[in-house]
């Protein structure tokens, strides 16, 4: 006996229908989001930047931020931001890459272990050279590269070409509007961003796949059922579960994001956040855009198989 | 069958250990697989340093190398040469009798000799210097790209085992050193407090020298002019530092110690090191104090001046002191260092990345937390939607968890705090698998199967799917394993193992148990 219900039975929500909308909002948001990217930016932090971060706790009641701050701008490190995290007595310090390569970032820890020296606990230093930044990024880059490549092979050869780039640009449009969130709320975009892009690569080509497996079925099934019925009637058996997994990874991911303390919350976010777009592209984006790669062309569709038929008579 | 429940006992007495404090966990029979989980640098606390070797300090220490072994080889078999000069990699000279040539040949044929290669050039020898000698009688010893790689390669190769010989002597347990790449080696120390002193005990190069103080002129007369021919100016570590014109022939090294203890002086009580050498040590170093009686001698670590004594009476009895304004703690610094031996060319700190322990214990509450608060919204969610099959479905994810804990453990794979995320995410993802098959299930029952026909149809359709889906996931998993690092690999080991135990138990824990309750009650109808 099922105690709660999510969907009802055999929906027959005309899906296809809203591409009219879904489309034109998911290219304005593509637009938006890389206008976002170009403009503002990401707020990198420094496995790409390079540069120090420190986080201390006083232990002797709240910090002074102001103090701090005041403190620290007297050694002349150039862009230097204090930041409360998580907790009064908590405080995030990010300083930017000094000049003059790999050792003139180690003395700035050395500076602020001097100045900072009353009632402080150093809980965490992090500093990254040019040399090493530089890498990160590439490697980040080619990461998400190298995935949505593997994937796309993996799919044209299990499916047909069109399920491949339908998926690949579905997933893109996934990427494409988190980073734009990311630049938003000017989170900061570390390697653990890097991280969370790549599981929502791998978590909105799962609900993707999901649904064209059952186009696929379905394809087999009905040969003379137009396109954007088949779609709906996949999308709709497929609906139950399309909302009872993505309800018990956010249930999963919201646990994370409140309890699991400030240092991986962006990371918890941006993932939450793709969580949603990706269940919205799969059955907004990846599934009209098969109508647009032809995937049947619903009177073509209905000729081959009478000649089928004519043939097989 | 027997398969299933076999694998499953297996993972869950991996996992075990790490309920048990540490002690009960080292007497766990060895026979079983795993031990206690591996926990992150930014779980326990720690250091992590990527340091790099300086190419630069390693190509200046050769050239210096070879225009010495040029100048004895030469003077060896008395052969008579002008100008001898050093520019980036070449070192050059001109020979003043051009009849010499093929004597010259013969006398520096030993350093063109090839040097063994190491991985880099598959174990064949490598030709590091090349030799030219012109018919005008100008000398060129060329040092060759693959030569300063294969120094580089064994540059670090060396460095590893001096810094896991200093690292040691800080008595932490389980320091992590490893090359990586070309010219980089990762030093993750757990459990530091305080990294700078380690900082401070790596980037030393530590390369001790006796010398003679040269006595033709004053440091500052030299600071003035040039020094003579064969010295070089170095200074001392007073402040301000005092200039002393040194001999660049070195009497003896660091190589030719055998042991190095902190001590205090009897008279002053001021900390020192005392030293001892090697036979070698001790017959050169007798010889040279034997012969300069009464002249200034100078000990030098990394080109600074600690000491300049005079030498009263010969030193023949193969051990000393070195003292030099020195603390308790840079004494015992000293010797660590001295022991060690010296690296063979500078290291630069790269990335530097320490958490202290405070933060790390707080993660792992944080994840406790997170973890029990998702799992059990998850479990709930499932009964909820599902009922007794939402219950069958919480045994799998239970058992799937224990798994990942087990499989972890027998890896000896390290949990960061992104892969306790990555677990806690597993947990969200974990029950598709279960729901796509009931899902389907409710399907097949509705077009009018019967009970047994559609718990059977609903697993052998849903495999597909779930298999498709699953191995897009794995896939980013793996890249993701592959070009991260750090924190970054443990979420993909997390998630790779994850999607695996999520697909074993979905089809096999879950389905076993679906079987025998089928079997048990011959239902009728499904009751999802």
């Amino acid at each position: 006996m099922r105690l709660l219900k999510l969907v009802p039975d055999d929906t027959k929500i005309q899906f296809m229908r809203h591409r009219n909308w879904s489309f034109p909002l998911s290219v304005l948001l593509i637009i938006a989001s890389l206008g976002l990217f170009f403009v503002n930016g990401l707020n990198l932090g420094i496995d790409f930047r390079g540069g120090t971060l420190i986080e201390i706790k006083t232990t002797d009641g709240p910090a002074e931020i102001g103090e701090i701050r005041d403190l620290l701008s007297t050694l002349n490190l150039g862009d230097v931001q204090v930041q409360e995290f998580g907790a009064p007595d908590d405080v995030l310090i990010r300083i930017q890459q000094q000049d003059g390569g790999e050792k003139a970032q180690q003395e700035v820890i050395e500076l602020v272990r001097g100045t900072l020296t009353s009632d402080v606990e150093f809980r965490r230093v992090e500093v990254v050279g040019p040399t090493v930044s530089g890498e990160l990024t590439q490697t980040g880059i080619l990461a998400v590269i190298a995935s949505l490549g593997a994937v796309l092979i993996y799919i044209w050869l299990r499916f047909e070409w069109q399920f491949a780039v339908g998926a690949v640009i579905a997933t893109m449009h996934d990427v494409i509007l988190t980073i734009g969130m990311l630049s938003l709320l000017q989170l900061e975009f570390s390697l653990a961003s890097i991280a969370a892009v790549l599981t929502i690569v791998g978590y909105s080509l799962n609900d993707t796949v999901v649904v064209y497996d059952r186009v696929r079925e379905k394809l087999r099934k009905y040969k003379r059922l137009p396109i954007t019925d088949l779609l709906d009637l996949a999308i709709n058996k497929t609906l139950s579960r399309t909302a009872l997994t993505s309800i018990t990874t956010l249930l999963a991911l919201g646990a994370l994001y409140i309890f699991g303390g400030e240092v991986i919350a962006s990371f918890t976010f941006a993932m939450i956040w793709g969580v949603a777009i990706g269940t919205y592209s799969s059955i907004f984006i990846a599934a009209p855009l098969l109508i647009f790669l032809k995937l049947r062309n619903t009177d073509a569709s209905k000729d081959t198989e009478d000649k089928e038929t004519a043939s097989i008579a | 069958m027997i398969a299933i429940v076999l694998t499953v006992v297996v993972g869950f007495l991996a996992a075990v250990p790490n309920l048990m404090s540490t002690e009960t966990a080292n007497r766990w029979p060895a026979w079983i697989p795993g031990g206690q989980l591996v926990l992150g640098l930014d779980l326990q606390g720690g250091a992590h340093l990527l340091l790099q070797v300086e190419r630069e300090s390693l190509i200046d220490v050769r050239m210096e190398d070879l225009r010495n072994s040029l100048r004895t080889s030469l003077r060896d078999e008395r052969i008579g040469y002008t100008g001898l000069t050093v520019d980036g990699q070449t070192v050059q000279a001109r020979l003043r009798d051009t009849t010499q040539i093929e004597a010259a040949r013969t006398a520096l044929q030993e350093i063109v000799e090839p040097i063994p290669g190491g991985l880099l050039s598959g174990g064949l020898p490598v030709t590091e210097v090349t030799l030219d000698i012109a018919s005008n009688g100008v000398i060129e010893l060329v040092l060759t790209v693959e030569g300063v790689a294969q120094r580089v390669s064994s540059a670090v190769d060396q460095s590893i085992e001096v810094i896991r010989r200093r690292v040691d002597e800080l008595g932490t347990t389980e320091p992590n050193i490893q090359r990586q790449g070309e010219d980089r080696i990762l030093v993750q120390v757990p459990g530091l407090e305080d990294p700078q002193r380690l900082k401070d005990l790596l980037q030393q190069t530590a390369r001790l020298t006796f010398r003679l103080v040269s006595q033709e002129m004053s440091g500052e007369q030299a600071l003035q002019g040039r020094p003579p021919a064969g010295t070089a100016v170095l200074f001392s570590s007073d402040d301000p530092p005092i200039p002393y014109v040194i001999e660049r022939r070195e009497i003896v090294s660091g190589e030719d110690l055998t042991d190095a203890q902190p001590g205090f002086d009897q008279r002053t009580n001021e900390p020192l090191v005392t030293f001892r050498f090697n036979t070698t040590g001790a017959r050169e170093f007798g010889r040279a104090t034997t012969e300069n009686v009464g002249r200034p001698f100078a000990i030098i670590l990394d080109e600074e001046v600690i000491s300049a004594p005079v030498i009263r009476e010969p030193i023949l009895g193969g051990s000393g002191q070195i003292s030099g304004n020195f603390s308790v703690e840079t004494a015992n610094d000293l010797a660590i260092l001295l022991r060690a031996g010296a690296l063979p060319a500078d290291l630069t700190i790269v990335e530097e990345r320490t958490v202290g322990p405070g933060l790390g214990q707080d993660s792992i509450e944080a994840g406790e937390i997170a973890g029990i608060i998702a799992a059990v919204a998850v479990l709930a969610f499932m009964v909820l939607s599902y009922g007794l099959f939402g219950v069958f479905a919480n045994i799998a994810l239970t058992i799937n968890i224990v798994m990942i804990m087990g499989v972890l453990s027998m890896l000896q794979a390290t949990l960061t705090l992104p892969g306790i995320a990555g677990i806690i995410l597993t947990i969200g993802m974990a029950v598709d698998a279960n729901v796509l098959i009931y899902e389907r299930i409710r399907e097949e029952a509705r077009a009018g199967r019967n009970a047994i026909a559609s718990i059977d149809a609903g697993y052998k359709r849903a495999l597909g799917t779930i298999l498709d889906a699953n191995i897009t996931t794995l896939i980013a998993a793996v890249i993701l394993f592959s070009l991260g690092s750090g924190p970054i690999r443990g979420f993909a080991v997390t998630l790779a193992i994850g999607i695996v135990t999520t697909v074993f138990s979905a089809f096999t824990v879950n389905r076993l148990i679906v079987a025998i309750w089928v079997r048990r009650r011959r239902p009728s109808t499904v009751p999802i």
